[in-house]
């Protein structure tokens, strides 16, 4: 197939442009495609930081928050949430929190949710065991509540009290 | 522990054709991405830190030495490695092509039948792999499990109860895990099923990639099917839910190789032994045109079509032996394109004589 718009070279750049619900197809060689703007993203390879970046910036479009957040900085690292934004890569274990806000929606983008729900440190996870222990029943509490069943709340309760007082 | 034969010998355990779904399925990989405590990430922790991460990683390793069931293993640094031994490791899918190429700072660590491997300051400080023949995810995540169980009884790792291990990158925080499955597909790709087979996948959080992972083309009708996303689901859910998946492909596969037998037979079988007489032939053969045959090859000896003579091993072992690096480290020099053509030309001959 040869390209739509000059008719000599081959066509290797195919789009598929919905506007206003009118699907339309384009193929075009890739000069053209460039000259007409199309071609956004040839050129720069097609990496996981290019990716990850375009997530972390909302595809260019900054979102609420971006502008502040850029000039947010990890105080034992160096690093910006501008650079973070550039490579996709964290600096040490503390940016998670220096950028927590804005990892949270950069988490939920790109896993779908932010909360780990899988394995634990053997030796060092003590504290992350018994607090995600308590959580569990404490939705068991609730559950029960709403069954009345009181005595089974009571327990339940009375073992997340012991489980608290390992935490302290 | 002896590098040398690692690097000399083009068979690995995961090649075993005995593993479940071996028709199909290459091999089974879990990897789970770990950081230390005390230590910038690797992006910034600089040479010294770096040199601080591989003393005490050499101390855990010790642990690992002495367990019965994970050791023995080495620790090697990679810059005290040539750049053929560095390539070779890449061929065998022990390392990333980017552990190779900056070795300045970096290990890793081998059991030495290649089940499992450490890479130590890649991405992260550790990534732990381990790799199974076959379909066979559960194996791979008990063995990187428990070596991950050792090393942590040694080093704090970098983790925090709300996003669990954390990572360099957030694509793989939380689990660390990416499970994947490599996976040999001629039969999609004859009846150009391939890429529906694929977008479905990505709808449903998976990846596909080629042979030698991220940006890699899938030469040879191999590829790599995994799981995107770390965070949230326990380790166990995310293998299930790969392991559900990949079963579908497996499915397909097989009823497209079916379809191409049934409706098609003189022609395949005519393709296969095509490939068979070029490998088995020719003089001068480049990894390109060595792997495509490779995969007609080895659907005629899954298919029935060819019969005696060839082992499924042989020719998994042959996706190693005719890699540039490994042709190299065998023939002891460094050669041109064209004399590792006429090289590998004979190595395949060789193995395939029957």
């Amino acid at each position: 197939m040869l390209c739509q718009e000059c008719g000599k070279r081959p066509a290797t750049v195919h789009l598929t442009q919905i506007i206003n619900g009118q699907k339309r197809e384009l193929h075009l060689c890739e000069q053209c495609a460039r000259a007409r703007g199309e071609l956004g993203i040839i050129g720069e390879p097609f990496t996981i930081p290019t990716l990850l970046s375009s997530i972390i910036t909302d595809g260019g479009h900054t979102f609420p928050g971006a502008g502040q957040a850029a000039g947010l900085k990890c105080d034992r690292c160096g690093l910006t949430y501008a650079e973070f934004a550039r490579t996709g890569m964290l600096g040490c274990r503390h940016c998670y929190q220096a950028f927590e806000d804005q990892l949270e929606s950069v988490l939920r983008r790109l896993h779908g949710t932010t909360v780990h729900g899988g394995k634990v440190p053997s030796r060092t996870g003590e504290e992350a065991r018994l607090k995600r222990e308590i959580n569990r029943l404490q939705e068991e509490l609730a559950q029960v509540v709403i069954r009345e069943e009181y005595e089974k709340a009571a327990q339940i309760r009375d073992r997340i009290r012991d489980l608290e007082k390992k935490l302290r | 522990m002896n590098l040398e034969e690692i690097l000399y010998n083009s068979y690995s355990s995961w090649m075993d054709p005995s593993g479940p779904d071996s028709d199909v399925v290459l091999s089974s990989r879990v990897r789970l991405a770990r950081n230390l405590e005390d230590v910038a990430f690797p992006s910034r922790m600089g040479d010294e830190g770096a040199q601080r991460v591989l003393r005490m990683v050499e101390r855990a390793v010790e642990d690992l030495e002495r367990d019965p069931q994970l050791g023995p293993v080495g620790m090697f640094r990679l810059d005290q490695l040539g750049n053929l031994d560095r390539q070779v490791l890449v061929e065998k899918h022990l390392i990333s092509p980017n552990h190779a190429q900056q070795p300045r700072g970096r290990a890793v660590i081998l059991r030495q039948d290649e089940s499992l491997c450490i890479m130590v300051n890649e991405e992260d400080h550790l990534r732990i792999q381990s790799l199974t023949p076959g379909m066979q995810l559960d194996e791979a995540w008990r063995t990187a499990q428990a070596a991950d169980d050792v090393l942590e009884g040694r080093l704090n790792y970098a983790f925090c109860q709300r996003r669990g291990y954390l990572t360099t990158c957030p694509t793989n925080v939380g689990t660390g895990l990416r499970g994947s499955v490599m996976v040999h597909l001629p039969g999609l790709t004859m009846v150009g099923q391939a890429r529906q087979v694929f977008s479905a996948l990505g709808k449903l959080g998976l990846a596909v990639r080629g042979l030698y992972g991220e940006g890699s083309e899938a030469h040879g009708n191999i590829f790599q099917i995994s799981n995107q996303t770390s965070l949230g689901p326990s380790e166990e859910e995310i293998l299930r839910n790969l392991k559900a998946v990949s079963a579908q492909v497996i499915a397909h596969e097989r009823n497209a190789r079916r379809a191409l037998l049934s409706q098609t037979r003189l022609q395949l079988e005519d393709r296969v032994w095509r490939a068979y007489g070029i490998l088995s032939h020719a003089r001068v053969i480049s990894s390109e045109e060595a792997i495509r045959l490779w995969s007609d090859v080895r659907l005629g000896v899954d298919l029935g079509i060819i019969t005696d003579g060839i082992s499924t091993e042989a020719l998994n072992e042959l996706l190693v032996a005719t890699r540039p690096g490994f042709i190299q480290k065998v023939v002891g020099r460094e050669l041109e394109p064209a004399g590792r053509d006429a090289e590998r030309a004979a190595l395949i001959r060789h193995r395939l004589r029957r």
